[in-house]
């Protein structure tokens, strides 16, 4: 099990927990099993978040390999110029 | 670490070779956009709304299309229609559909035989508009009554009950926000504001479109990334993105404005109209500054909780930041998260809001967001260390992040370096120079991501044993020299050997632009990875050579050698000896890599200067001028140097003069660089470098990007100076003198 740190925006969809605990190897299946237990997050994971595993910023790949012991944060969508 | 210790085991990295391009940017050979021509060429001229506002009632071209040399008129009616997202915005602003959204957006666009007919046409067009009420500023476009420029736009995100121009709504934080200001000694908040501001690149933007009816093309232009270029016209247009090819020319700046279109798919559709005859557009100084990318206006609340010993206790941002007419060009998401990057604080909370306003579809500017954000909490972090007679730098170590501190936007840091520029700075002479009468210093802190983002690389071995390096990265600021360093290095060959070049979309995989900071690490990486394939292949070539295993051969100075007495006496092969042979020995030798490479380094920096106002003009001199920034190992130090001291001007330029002065009217008042004043020569000192090296563990040379951190803390440290020179603290940029002497005269 892998554990998703959420923005504080996304929590109430989460039934108020700062993160959540789903079964995933991958971001794509975190995002999957995110959605089926949290509906109302879809609409903001399909819009684009970046994921930040052990504190490095990431576009969120789907393959990108997700494990238990990782810190996962999702924080918003960052653009660099 | 000392810097010298750390490139102890360097060759090439950490030298300062001459630059690739210099030569041809010195001679006038460097072709620029502009520079492009093509047999059968048209020029292109675009009407563009003199409104904030309006619906477009008619377009009446018949006595444009009249004129002779005039080959094809367009209007939005030629473009696809169904488009949805950004791939909509994109078009919408490309050219206006039945409202013009602000002063400035493209309406038609005329092709001619020569750019002065083309201008002559431009002007026979006849536009009828009704002019619908319009709103500029930040904090009026969300306000209750304002016009409302787009319905429907709000994402998921916005509390019912808003403004339809508030189309997106962040919050994030941790901690107890009440029992941090309850801890604290001094509670201190602000308002700061500050003006969109362009990116001031010396060149226009510029291409040449060719696009014929079965939907093939191409296009040279100036640009940060083709392939988003390809993308995005191919999107507007309908088209198949690799029927497209985009080859970039060289750069004239772009510091974030150049990694989207404005005007690039109006070049094609003129050609594809026109029977396929190439279509060159150049934008005039007037057409960049009116439509393409600015950044945001900002409108920012800080509150910060300290103790008397300048502990942070707890903070609290509520930002509102216009992007223009079109959704998500705001950087709101990315000034959020750097407010308190610098600190280590245990209660933090964070708003923001984008809004729509009528104004040009903002674009990225160096480290998105960052320089506002750090103007407003650096700003305040300084009236409370005066208040509390603290000395500034000293609160910031006290407070700074470090490894393992969980980050204001909720992460735990990895090896970061703000530490050890901090201490760098302290360090420093420029902080014991003498200061005169109104004269002051201020410093501030700043912090960028970083970004690694889609790489594909090719690198190919010559028949004399140079070697060729593809990459996708439109050099904006030295990565050809940079990964030329890295490629060297790691192939054991001298720098003059290698050749980088930056090729057309045709010749790699999907990049992604220079953008985030990124081509000297994600590039630079690629192409040492690309360099250490060619290098097993060599080594293999060899170990054919001399009959023995290729595990028994190892690399080193630019030769394939035997990896041990056990592996057999054989003289070293070169790299030039495998090159000439590599046509009888199994074919090309060449290395590729692919990747959205993992390992990206933050980057902090720390800026301190010295202004001396004059009260009888509230006119600011930068006196001195210090940067002082981590970049993990800096591989061509007077390129990082470059970077540095351009971030502090682009920086000294915002808090001093430059800003959008919009009218009553909606109508942008300074669409020229006499009016919009960047900094020039004689504005500025030498800004003085100091290059920090905390290596990061995510590159083989422990890059972090450069480009963007520099002009997150000159905002802030303007003003904190000015406010030390003067005892005038503004808090709205520009400190433009009349706003600074009358600051002067309030305070007497």
């Amino acid at each position: 099990m892998i554990k998703v740190h959420l923005w504080s925006g996304l929590r109430r969809l989460a039934g108020g927990a700062e993160a959540v605990t789903v079964q995933a190897t991958t971001v794509g299946q975190m995002f999957d099993a995110m959605i089926a237990a949290h509906p109302g997050l879809e609409p903001f994971i399909k819009a684009g978040v970046s994921v930040v595993i052990d504190g490095e910023v990431t576009a969120g790949g789907r393959n990108l390999a997700v494990k238990p012991e990782n810190e996962i944060y999702l924080i918003q969508r960052v653009k660099g110029g | 670490m000392p810097k010298d210790e750390l490139k102890a085991g360097f060759r090439l990295v950490g030298t300062r070779p001459n630059r690739p391009d210099g030569l041809d940017k010195v001679t006038g050979r460097a072709r620029y956009g502009a520079d492009i021509v093509a047999a059968n060429m048209l020029h292109a001229a675009v009407v563009r709304s003199p409104y904030a506002h309006a619906r477009i009632k008619s377009i009446d071209a018949s006595r444009a299309l009249a004129l002779e040399g005039v080959k094809a008129v367009i209007t939005r009616a030629d473009f696809p229609t169904g488009l949805t997202g950004e791939d909509w915005n994109l078009q919408e602003n490309t050219i206006a559909g039945d409202t013009a959204l602000y002063d400035g957006h493209a309406v038609v666009a005329v092709a001619a035989t020569s750019a002065l007919v083309a201008q002559d046409a431009a002007r026979l067009i006849e536009v009828e508009y009704e002019v619908l009420p319009h709103v500029t500023d930040v904090d009026a476009a969300m306000a209750p009554g304002a016009p409302v420029i787009r319905a429907g736009n709000a994402d998921h995100s916005v509390p019912e009950g808003m403004h339809p121009n508030v189309v997106r709504y962040i919050d994030f934080g941790h901690g107890d926000l009440e029992a941090g200001f309850a801890a604290a000694d001094l509670i201190r908040e602000g308002t700061y504001k500050t003006e969109a501001t362009h990116q001031g690149y010396i060149e226009p933007h510029a291409c040449l479109g060719q696009l014929g009816a079965d939907g093939r093309g191409e296009m040279w232009v100036c640009t940060q990334g083709h392939w988003y270029i390809r993308r995005m016209c191919a999107a507007v247009l309908g088209i198949e993105a690799a029927n497209l090819r985009v080859t970039p020319s060289e750069i004239g700046g772009g510091f974030g404005g150049k990694t989207t279109i404005f005007m690039e798919p109006l070049a094609l559709a003129l050609s594809r109209k026109a029977g396929g005859r190439p279509v060159k557009l150049v934008m005039s100084r007037a057409e960049v500054l009116r439509a393409t990318g600015p950044t945001a206006s900002a409108s920012m609340d800080v509150k910060i909780g300290m103790k008397k010993d300048g502990t942070i206790t707890a903070g609290q941002v509520n930002f509102r930041m216009q992007g223009g007419a079109f959704f998500g060009m705001s950087p709101i998401a990315e000034a959020l998260p750097c407010a308190f990057a610098c600190y280590d604080i245990p209660n933090l909370m964070h708003e923001g809001y984008e809004v729509l306003a009528n104004r040009p579809k903002a674009a990225a500017y160096r480290a998105p967001g960052s320089p506002m954000a750090a103007f407003a909490v650096e700003s305040l972090l300084d009236e409370m260390c005066r208040e509390l007679s603290l000395d500034p730098l000293q609160v910031r170590l006290k407070n700074a992040a470090k490894e393992g501190t969980k980050s204001s936007y909720g992460p735990t840091y990895n090896r970061i370096g703000l530490v050890e520029t901090l201490e760098a700075t302290i360090a420093h002479p420029n902080l014991s120079a003498p200061l005169g009468p109104n004269q002051g210093r201020g410093v501030a802190a700043g912090f960028w991501f970083n970004h690694g983002g889609e790489t594909s690389v090719s690198l190919q071995i010559g028949e004399d044993g140079t070697v060729g390096v593809s990459v996708g990265t439109p050099d904006i600021g030295g990565s050809r020299a940079s990964i030329a360093l890295m490629v060297a290095e790691t192939l054991g060959i001298e720098y003059e050997a290698v050749r980088v070049n930056v090729v057309e979309t045709g010749s790699l995989g999907v990049n992604e632009p220079t953008h985030g900071s990124r081509a000297t690490f994600a590039s630079g990486k690629a192409a040492v990875e690309a360099a250490e394939s060619a290098i097993k292949q060599m080594c293999a070539r060899a170990a054919a050579e001399w009959g023995i295993d290729p595990e028994a051969v190892e690399w080193a100075d630019g030769a394939a050698r035997p990896a041990g007495e056990n592996a057999g006496k054989f003289p070293p092969l070169t790299i030039g000896e495998i090159g000439a042979k590599m046509g009888g020995t199994g074919g090309p030798i060449s290395g590729h890599h692919e990747s959205v490479p993992g390992g990206v380094g933050a980057s902090f920096g720390v800026h301190v200067v010295d202004v001396e106002v004059d009260p009888e003009t509230g006119k600011s001199t930068v006196l001195r001028y210090l940067v002082v920034q981590d970049a993990g190992r800096a591989i061509h130090p007077a390129y990082v140097e470059g970077q540095y001291q351009g971030g502090a001007a682009q920086g000294i330029g915002w808090a001093l003069n430059e800003e959008y002065i919009y009218g009553a009217d909606g109508r942008l008042q300074n669409p020229m660089f006499l009016d919009y004043r960047i900094p020039v020569a004689s504005d500025l000192p030498m800004i003085d470098t100091v290059i920090v090296e905390v290596p990061n563990p995510g590159h083989p040379y422990g890059v972090r990007g450069v480009g963007e951190t520099g002009i997150a803390p000159p905002l802030a440290a303007v003003a904190n100076a000015v406010a030390a020179a003067s005892g005038a603290r503004l808090r709205t940029l520009p400190l433009s003198p009349p706003k600074v002497l009358a600051a002067i005269k309030a305070g007497q």
